[in-house]
């Protein structure tokens, strides 16, 4: 167990080692939802004085989607940055080594759990100093603990189509699938503000509920009520999208 | 140097047609923004200042042609910027082709996918209930500034692409399509926008653009936003292509 952890941990730090020594491959991971919250501040800024909003600030209501947009752009560059492993031969050699298979797994999705607090943290810094109100401490726990767990989810998700396609051109195809799943939420505006098909498909979408359970913090009080559906919805997409990246790394050279 | 920058261009057409994972963000993200804009924010044509428009799909169709053009010019970019790294580029320079046919051949390859980016989101807009105020004539005048905005958006791609030498550098600039977009009043209303975005909107070309398109789509055939649209989107083609050529020989130059 303790040799396992280990590797779990060796893994971790070579996703962090990337940000430090290549920091230019980080960038995009934290600027794009950057430019996306304050463009999309900027631009439907407005759209916070309709009666739906409650007097919450726009950034303040998008600032969570661009939390979690940070935790997609992070999960899916785990699954290039396997893709480019597997390009490269290294996974191949990390095949062979006597690790089982889901550990590796867990290496890699821990890194990206890890990184994707730093999307999170700039982004909670920029919105901070623009006049976003402090949500207080258990807020912002549970708002981590969420975007850690959607970032897991991704990872997971990107892994499965790298061991699919093997290829970095496989990439776009990594961050539509977080981009569609975090934006077909209440990602701009409340529930009752949603066109039909869009209120539909929200509804079912387990990450509308991870959405607002970062979301309450910094537009109100925390409860049990929105907090419980969020940890349960991260915690089923962990383990439906884990259980198959286990199953597609035990498939790998069979 | 016709017969070279058509070759050229049809060159660039089957290569952009036979790697989809190049066409496909021109598309894919302009309409999945499009839905997500008309589903999620359709509410906010009741704010005071909102513009009376049948519906917020006719309102943002604009906007998403124009950020898929935009995406045009940076794939237009990536393909010239690979021509570059693996070689193409010099094979051409050292063969009896016209050098500016380099440049022009993929400007050309640009508006012409320019031209069927907007088809693609006209035809959308039709099948999702957009209704085309303008009529024919409408049409015609969305195609035109269309395609003379994607036409000037690939040569900023290409001149990008001449200077950066690499498709990674001209793929960094993506975020930027964004930014670009995000301060103009491709998306909301002028009146509508929040400082300092509603100050720069009123300079930015793209605004001009994109209500330029507008116009037709959402209202009516009246010629100023047109005319306007046109010049800016005519500005941009004609300043980015010169400049494209004298990246050219200043590349030729040092080579």
């Amino acid at each position: 167990m303790t040799g396992h952890l280990n590797v779990v941990g060796a893994l971790m730090r070579r996703g962090l080692n990337e940000i430090l020594r290549v920091p230019a491959g980080a960038l995009p991971g934290v600027i794009a939802p950057t430019i996306f919250m304050l463009g999309l501040a900027a631009v439907f800024g407005k759209a916070a004085t309709l009666e739906s909003y409650e007097g919450v600030s726009f950034l303040a209501f998008i600032l969570p989607v661009g939390m979690l947009q940070g935790a997609g752009f992070t999960g899916a560059a785990t699954g290039v940055n396997l893709a480019r492993d597997i390009e490269r031969g290294w996974f191949d050699r990390m095949l062979l080594a006597p690790t089982p298979r889901p550990v590796l797994l867990a290496g890699f999705v821990a890194s990206a759990s890890l990184r994707a607090l730093l999307p999170a943290s700039f982004l909670l810094i920029v919105a901070l100093a623009l006049g976003v109100g402090w949500p207080g401490l258990l807020e912002l726990l549970i708002a981590a603990v969420l975007v850690m767990g959607l970032a897991a989810v991704v990872a997971c998700y990107a892994t499965l189509v790298a061991l699919r396609f093997r290829t970095q051109q496989a990439a776009p195809l990594m961050q539509i699938g977080s981009f569609i799943a975090v934006l077909f939420t209440t990602s701009y505006a409340p529930r009752e503000l949603l066109a039909g098909w869009l209120g539909t498909i929200a509804d079912v979408n387990p990450v509308t509920h991870v959405l607002e359970g970062v979301r309450q913090g910094f537009v109100g009080d925390v409860t049990w009520a929105q907090t419980w559906p969020a940890l349960v919805s991260i915690v089923a997409l962990v383990a439906v999208f884990g259980a198959l990246a286990v199953r597609g790394m035990r498939r790998q050279g069979r | 140097m016709r017969r070279a920058t058509v070759a050229l261009a049809r060159r660039a057409l089957v290569n952009a047609f036979r790697r989809p994972q190049f066409l496909a963000p021109l598309v894919l993200f302009p309409s999945l923004f499009l839905a997500i804009n008309v589903g999620g924010l359709g509410a906010t044509r009741e704010l005071d200042g909102f513009p009376a428009v049948d519906g917020f799909l006719d309102y943002q169709l604009a906007a998403a042609i124009l950020q898929s053009l935009l995406i045009g010019g940076v794939t237009a970019g990536i393909a010239a910027a690979l021509d570059i790294e693996e070689g193409f580029f010099d094979r051409l320079v050292a063969s009896p082709t016209p050098r500016i046919a380099i440049v022009l051949g993929r400007v050309l390859a640009a508006s012409v996918i320019a031209f069927l980016q907007v088809v693609y989101f006209l035809v959308l807009g039709f099948v999702f209930g957009a209704s085309i105020k303008g009529g024919v004539v409408g049409v015609a005048c969305v195609l035109a500034i269309g395609v003379v905005a994607g036409t000037g958006f690939g040569a900023i791609g290409v001149l990008i692409a001449l200077r950066a030498r690499n498709a990674s550098t001209v793929q960094g600039i993506f975020p930027l399509v964004f930014v670009v977009l995000f301060i103009s009043s491709a998306f909301f209303p002028l009146e509508l926008l929040s400082a300092p975005a509603d100050v720069i909107a009123r300079y930015n070309p793209l605004s001009f653009i994109a209500d330029g398109m507008r116009q037709p789509i959402a209202f009516s055939n009246e010629a100023w936003p047109v005319v306007q649209g046109l010049l800016a989107a005519a500005g941009i083609a004609a300043a980015s292509i010169g400049l494209s050529l004298l990246a050219l020989r200043g590349r030729l130059r040092r080579a």
